[in-house]
């Protein structure tokens, strides 16, 4: 209904190439949302200038994602108001996002999965005459902004088929043809690769140089102080300062997120015990794109597996669990060899496996958060077939205490606890079996500062206690400084062994082979395409 | 507050069930009253009904209600019990024939009582059957059981070569015997349904298996992962939907005196509809037994109150199905409410 209008409005098809709309000053006004009575947000008021870069950050669930969605149009404010270039505006609807040119890329994505590349670009606004779709003109546009973005993308590939850093850069292209004057984006270097981080921060700076406003949530503060102009920090949904990006710190930004100066530093993983047993011994280890790999881990060691998207490092430890099939090489756990190893004979041998993502993997989200931290251990509280509720209860209020989940109540649904809280759920639910190897798939993804230090300091103590651990992590100080040593992988295989406080450009140079890190975006082929993030230097502070 | 409560992170929260918000003070002893919006639904029918008509509340009328009832919510149980499970059954009703002929035709050759619990095996069989087929082929469970209840009503026909199968004459009152008053003044097919939907529901509600059905349902790659042996859980479900099936079964062929090939053909979607409007989530991991039978409740109540109030019965499928809408619409426009 109103595409062709706007379509009118960029008649010609450069102009509806980049950066054409003026950015307007927004001015935001005491703006307020509640959930179910409970307040997310409260009274914010924020002035954005035309053509910078403005970053939101806190502790996960200190309302950034909220107040940027309500920016974008996707929710609305309770109170207050938002202005653009001082004209009062109710942004109620995504569509009215776009008729004042604001466009969000939620974390989530908005693509069509099972469609082309160009049509989801031009989704809703195809090139049409008389109704009829006329794709080429949609495609000249789409290669001015390929040159302008320097992404590398084939407008004819399915969205499904994509990297998820890919269909990130599909949506970015989506904001640029609609012309959008400000571009608002929630964690969008959290699933990208080294390269397409740094060609993503890069275009962040281009954007803005070009007049376009770009609001920025993210937690990785490195990143934050280089691209932004201005700074926004939130605290429990309220307002803790506004500053210039040139005049704050990691350190800084950190103590008002979190209210109090908290320890950043990684705890040192305690020496392993010269007579410490060896645990768990692969083999010659192969399945999927792994093949070859070594390794052997002691009671109360810390091994860190690192190495690219698609280097096989989750594939191995899913290889370890048995969650994949193994083909080659052979398990030992304690000197005993496991054939044919599934997750059920596994967990019967003690490992333990805390999987990549959380919701695909780990959680029941609509359960509640005792049915979840109970599910891997039903069979040891049997009472027959019933479940004994009362030990139940008991042994999982022990086991979330430990770890420090904080939920309502033990029957909440996990999905209504934090990022932070629900992956402590999750080591909740694998600690409870007491575990004597623990196998840790990105221990921290998407975790907010304080419940990463907390998971940190459980990971090592859990290791001093005589645990075996395997940590895989995207971030490769976490795997450096928290791992006695790291094994790095390279196309399944393994390439070195560096031992704890080895330089990080060491091993990223190790993952990426000899040379330096290439710089071009690395779009992963659809065959290898694979849910894991980058193997990156994210760093935490 | 927000420091010892679940973070109300909206944004973060996503997809079905996400609007689930626990607030201080917004949930008092673990009720919230939109979960029970399908009962307050029920208890109005009920009232309206009792105060427009003098008969609702007649026992006869409540023991005919309750014994109407007993087919579709004995499906209905076995319908949520797979749904929660994270599949579809609709082999229900040719399920239900088969072993409704197979208790016919074992019973007539041996005796009433070896020819219903024949019934009953060959409807735990069948549900084995299915569910095999669905784990192993890997087919989406709609389609699969789809195709398998085409092949199963075949059987039926095969079997009966395509007539009537009728008990003994010397054994039809025997085999009548769903139909005879029992506990309370119900009649025992009333009594199979309460009992069985009760054993269902303490199965679902307070077993180890009840907890990795409603796990496989909700996030079955998780469950496995845990060392939930997914396929077998799901093969479970079919088979406890195959002897409800096949007890449904008995009781219309004790009620007709017979059983046929075609018999209550089409009854597995009012089992679905019953166990969606009593709210229990298609997208699996989420609902109860009592809510199947509650949502079968209400459907009976519909045509009871239709009969009642003397209203023209050729509008009752119109409001049957106007109902089903209304029901899941507020449904999920509460739960969005509540995100």
């Amino acid at each position: 209904m109103s595409a062709p209008s706007h379509r009118q409005e960029r008649s010609s098809p450069g102009d509806r190439g980049v950066g054409t709309r003026r950015a307007p000053q927004i001015t935001v006004r005491g703006v307020g949302k509640s959930y179910g009575g409970v307040p997310v947000l409260r009274d914010i008021d924020v002035d954005i200038a035309p053509g910078t870069v403005h970053s939101l950050v806190g502790e996960n669930g200190a309302g950034k994602s909220t107040l940027l969605k309500i920016l974008g149009g996707a929710i609305r404010s309770d109170t207050g108001s938002v202005a653009f270039d001082g004209e009062l505006t109710t942004i109620g609807s995504p569509r009215d996002a776009i008729a004042h040119g604001v466009s969000l890329i939620s974390q989530e994505g908005a693509l069509v999965p099972a469609r082309t590349v160009l049509e989801n670009v031009f989704l809703g606004r195809w090139g049409h005459r008389g109704g009829l779709v006329r794709t080429a003109d949609d495609r000249s546009v789409f290669a001015e902004l390929l040159a302008y973005t320097g992404f590398d993308i084939d407008p004819t590939a399915r969205v499904d088929r994509l990297s998820i850093g890919a269909g990130q850069q599909v949506e970015i292209l989506r904001a640029l043809a609609r012309g959008a004057s400000v571009i608002a984006m929630d964690e969008p270097t959290a699933v990208l690769t080294e390269g397409e981080k740094a060609n993503l921060l890069d275009l962040i700076e281009r954007l803005a140089a070009g007049g376009t406003t770009v609001l920025l949530v993210s937690h990785f503060l490195d990143e934050v102080l280089k691209v932004s102009d201005g700074i926004t920090v939130l605290r429990d949904g309220k307002l803790v300062v506004t500053a210039g990006a040139q005049t704050c710190t990691a350190r800084e930004l950190v103590t008002h997120m979190v209210g109090r100066q908290i320890d950043v530093l990684y705890p040192r993983p305690e020496p392993v015990r010269d007579d410490a047993p060896v645990r768990l011994r692969a083999s010659g280890l192969g399945g999927g794109p792994v093949s070859g790999v070594d390794l052997e881990v002691r009671a109360g060691e810390i091994l860190g597996i690192a190495g690219l998207v698609g280097s096989g490092r989750s594939e191995t430890l899913r290889l370890l669990f048995g969650a994949d099939p193994l083909q080659d090489g052979t398990i030992e756990v304690d000197g005993v060899p496991i054939p044919t190893m599934t997750p059920r004979k596994a967990m019967r041998a003690g490992i333990a496996l805390v999987p990549e993502s959380r919701k695909e993997q780990g959680l029941v989200m609509m359960r509640s958060v005792r049915e979840n931290v109970a599910l891997a251990s039903l069979s040891s509280r049997r009472r027959g077939p019933l479940v004994d509720r009362r030990t139940e209860r008991g042994r999982v209020a022990a086991a979330t205490s430990e770890v420090d989940v904080r939920a309502a109540r033990a029957d909440s649904p996990m999905n209504t606890l934090s990022g932070g809280n629900q992956q402590k759920a999750l080591f909740a639910k694998w600690l409870l079996r007491e575990p004597t190897i623990l196998l840790i798939d990105e221990p921290t993804r998407g975790v907010d500062v304080a419940a990463k230090a907390q998971i940190h300091r459980m990971i090592v103590d859990l290791a001093a206690r005589g645990m075996a651990v395997v940590v895989v992590s995207s971030e490769i100080e976490e795997l450096l400084e928290l791992s006695h040593r790291s094994i790095v992988l390279r196309g399944g295989s393994p390439v070195g062994e560096y031992p704890r406080g080895t330089p990080r450009e060491t091993v990223i140079a190790a993952a990426f082979g000899d040379a330096e890190p290439p710089p071009a975006p690395d779009i992963v082929p659809a065959t290898q395409h694979h849910p894991e993030a980058a193997d990156d230097e994210g760093d935490t502070r | 507050m927000s420091s010892t409560v679940a973070e109300p992170a909206g944004p973060s929260t996503t997809g079905e069930g996400g609007g689930r918000r626990v607030g201080p003070g917004r949930r008092t002893g673990g009720v919230r009253v939109r979960d029970y919006g399908i009962v307050v639904a029920l208890v109005a029918i009920v009232v309206a009904l009792s105060f427009s008509t003098d008969t609702f509340l007649t026992t006869s009328n409540l023991v005919n209600l309750l014994d109407q009832c007993s087919v579709v919510g004995l499906l209905a149980a076995g319908a949520t019990i797979c749904i929660i499970a994270g599949v579809f059954d609709l082999t229900a009703s040719a399920s239900l024939a088969v072993s409704a002929i197979v208790g016919v035709q074992v019973g007539a050759a041996t005796s009433v009582p070896v020819g219903f619990a024949a019934s009953v095996v060959a409807g735990a069989l069948l549900g084995l059957l299915t569910g095999t087929i669905v784990v192993r082929s890997g087919v989406n469970s709609f389609i699969a059981t789809l195709a398998t209840s085409i092949i199963y009503r075949g059987l039926a026909v095969v079997v009966t070569a395509g007539a009537i199968a009728y008990p003994l004459a010397d054994e039809a009152d025997d085999f009548a015997m769903f139909t005879w008053p029992s506990l309370f003044g119900l009649t025992s097919a009333t009594v199979v349904f309460l009992v069985v939907t009760a054993l269902l529901w303490v199965l679902l509600s307070a077993t180890t298996f009840g907890r990795r059905v409603y796990a496989v349902g909700g996030n079955d790659e998780a469950a496995r992962l845990s060392g939930i042996r997914v396929g077998q859980i799901r093969i479970a479900a079919y088979m406890i939907s195959g002897v409800c099936s096949a007890l449904a079964g008995l009781i219309l062929a004790s009620r007709a005196g017979s059983a046929q090939s075609s018999m209550a053909s089409g009854i597995e979607l009012s089992a679905i509809a019953a166990a969606v409007i009593g709210g229990t989530s298609i997208l699996g991991g989420e609902g109860a037994i009592w809510r199947g039978v509650v949502g079968a409740l209400l459907l009976t109540l519909i045509g009871n109150g239709f009969n009642l109030l003397g209203w023209d019965t050729t509008y009752q499928q119109v409001v049957q199905g106007l109902l089903i809408l209304l029901a899941v619409t507020v449904d999920q426009f509460l739960r969005r409410r509540a995100r």
